[in-house]
């Protein structure tokens, strides 16, 4: 298990570092480079009880704190039902979160609200604060379809649209951007080069895309999140269909993509979550219990309940 | 032991016994039918048929102004039928998905899907005929489109509730409008489904003769014009098989062949892509 720091390259804009006993961390006194966003925006997790900050802050040096989403005092309702309670999170920018918990705890539902997915339903409400860029996205007014754009979504099921490859691409970045055919054939080549997928597919551009594998087609889907150029991907539960050896290859690309994209990922698989991701964030029962850098969350969790969750013992 | 198993044997062979029984009834039925259509219709199928009028009684002659009136008003039908009841599905599937309005349109379709069609015919009359005071070819055109309308509006919103919300989710997450989704994802998702209703109402109206002896009429003659009676191939047969002339009634039974035959290839391309798209 590789530490965050390790992963830190020098290409990223370090914005602040923080001391372990740090809880708010004001993005303003980051002495060269401006933070993406200019607000100070605390990154504490809270325990819903007691509002105490959860001390699992990174002990060492910090990675960036420049937040590209917070969510602030979020609750949500599948009609009456209570299903995410006052969740506090940030989604710090170029850095991969994974949200694990048992099934049910409202990991799935809380990356549908960054996208606002679930406004497709009715009797769902979301309320409270999700500050895209400082942003509230949960705004009424908020445009969906553009926030879609910026906020990318692939899902547990491989879903490509029943027709060729390339169209699978192609037919997101049309509504979107007026390509030449020339820049468009190269968005495609792009996008799936970032998906790993070029090299088997490149033949094949015109073939179904029903007719890839489980996983081929698991990384069209990231291929064609990836060809809108959205800021931030949602992945909910990627791997859970495929086998070992396309999870591998998508958690290589997810590795890829934090150069460019903010990721959040839901995983059941704790070993998934310790590989791939720079942050960790334990759900449990609709309530977010520990957030922290996944290497600590991992060795040594401030919270029983996370503790027992990683080590098997419920959940 | 013993004793149980024997009984649970015999149970079993007499169950299936019966089923044997009533699959034979059922395919024994049909395999009569067809033959019969074939044993008399088979001899006075010539091109004459294809090329000739409906004669006057004592003479020879063929179907061909029932033919080219089958195949007007059955397009005319569709043309009118399927815009209508693919827009109305869709709405049932994709916009009001179990609102008030979309439950009412439900229990009503299925009413008039099961409606008699000669009652269809008595509308259209009272609504069509008399008011413009003449049997005319678009009134046989609508009262057709009335029974397409329930058949295209069932089987499009139960292909549509086919496709898995995940892949709607999945475009709208890239920021794609409903029409959009609709049009380019869930429609091609669910195409070999929507041609198989459509192919279904062709079949079904084709054989329609009820609906068409109160508006269109028939028509001895050949003719193209929409605002006058028309004859259809259902309408001809109903009036030649009645009739107490040979030949007629032999143009008759060569109009039943045809229509069967050209229902059945319907039935059969609409069950194969039917299963073809099973197979995905």
């Amino acid at each position: 298990m590789s530490s965050p720091d390790s992963e830190l390259q020098p290409g990223h804009p370090v914005v602040a570092k923080i001391s372990p006993s740090a809880v708010y961390v004001d993005s303003s006194s980051a002495d060269d480079e401006p933070p993406a966003i200019g607000i100070p925006i605390p990154i504490r997790a809270h325990s819903p009880q007691t509002d105490e900050p959860v001390p699992s802050q990174p002990r060492e040096k910090s990675p960036l704190v420049a937040q590209k989403i917070t969510v602030r005092s979020l609750d949500f309702y599948y009609g009456s039902n209570h299903a995410l309670k006052s969740i506090n999170v940030p989604l710090y920018a170029n850095q991969v979160t994974a949200f694990i918990g048992p099934s049910g705890c409202g990991k799935s539902t809380l990356l549908r609200v960054l996208n606002r997915m679930y406004d497709l339903y009715p009797h769902q409400n979301a309320r409270g604060e999700v500050l895209l860029d400082g942003e509230n996205i949960l705004h009424p007014k908020q445009d969906l379809n553009l926030l879609r754009a910026r906020v990318g979504m692939v899902f547990q099921k491989p879903t490509p649209f029943p027709m060729s490859i390339h169209d699978n691409i192609a037919f997101g970045v049309k509504l979107y951007h007026r390509l030449p055919k020339s820049e468009l054939s190269d968005r495609i080549e792009a996008a799936l080069r970032q998906a790993a997928l070029w090299d088997e597919v490149k033949d094949k551009l015109g073939s179904p895309g029903l007719s890839l594998s489980g996983g081929q087609q698991q990384r069209l889907c990231i291929a064609r999140t990836v060809a809108l150029q959205p800021e931030v991907i949602l992945l909910d539960e990627p791997c859970s269909a495929l086998d070992p050896i396309s999870t591998a290859k998508i958690e290589e690309t997810i590795d890829e993509l934090k150069e460019k994209y903010t990721i959040a990922i839901v995983t059941h698989n704790m070993q998934q979550a310790a590989r791939v991701s720079d942050y960790t964030a334990f759900m449990y029962l609709g309530e977010l219990i520990e957030f922290g850098v996944t290497s600590h969350i991992f060795t040594s969790p401030a919270k029983k309940q996370t503790q027992n969750y990683i080590t098997g013992r419920f959940g | 032991m013993a004793l149980y198993d024997r009984r649970r044997r015999r149970r079993s062979e007499i169950y299936l016994g019966l089923c044997y029984v009533a699959v034979g009834i059922g395919l024994g039925a049909l395999a009569l039918i067809l033959m019969t259509l074939v044993y008399s219709g088979f001899r006075g199928l010539s091109l004459g048929v294809f090329t000739q009028m409906t004669p006057p009684p004592g003479s020879n002659g063929g179907l061909l102004n029932a033919i080219i009136g089958s195949l007007i008003m059955t397009a005319l039908g569709m043309l009118i039928g399927t815009p209508i009841g693919i827009l109305a599905g869709t709405y049932m599937a994709e916009y009001g998905r179990n609102t008030k309005l979309t439950l009412t349109v439900r229990f009503i379709n299925d009413i008039l899907l099961s409606a008699p069609s000669i009652v269809i015919g008595l509308f259209i009359y009272e609504v069509m005929v008399v008011r413009m005071g003449h049997f005319s070819a678009i009134a046989g055109a609508v009262a057709l489109a009335v029974i397409v309308i329930p058949v295209v509006v069932r089987t499009t919103e139960d292909m549509l509730l086919l496709v898995p919300d995940t892949l709607r989710e999945a475009a709208r997450a890239l920021g794609l409008p409903c029409v959009t989704v609709i049009r380019k994802v869930l429609y091609r998702a669910a195409r070999a489904g929507l041609i198989t209703g459509v192919l279904l109402a062709v079949a079904r109206i084709s054989g329609e003769t009820a609906p068409l002896l109160f508006t269109a009429l028939n028509n001895q003659f050949y003719s193209t014009n929409l605002n006058a009676p028309m004859a259809s191939l259902p309408a001809v047969i109903f009036q030649f098989a009645l009739s107490p002339y040979k030949e007629w009634q032999q143009l008759a039974w060569t109009g039943a062949l045809l229509i069967t035959f050209a229902v059945l290839t319907l039935s059969v391309t609409a069950r194969a892509l039917q299963t073809e798209r099973g197979k995905r």
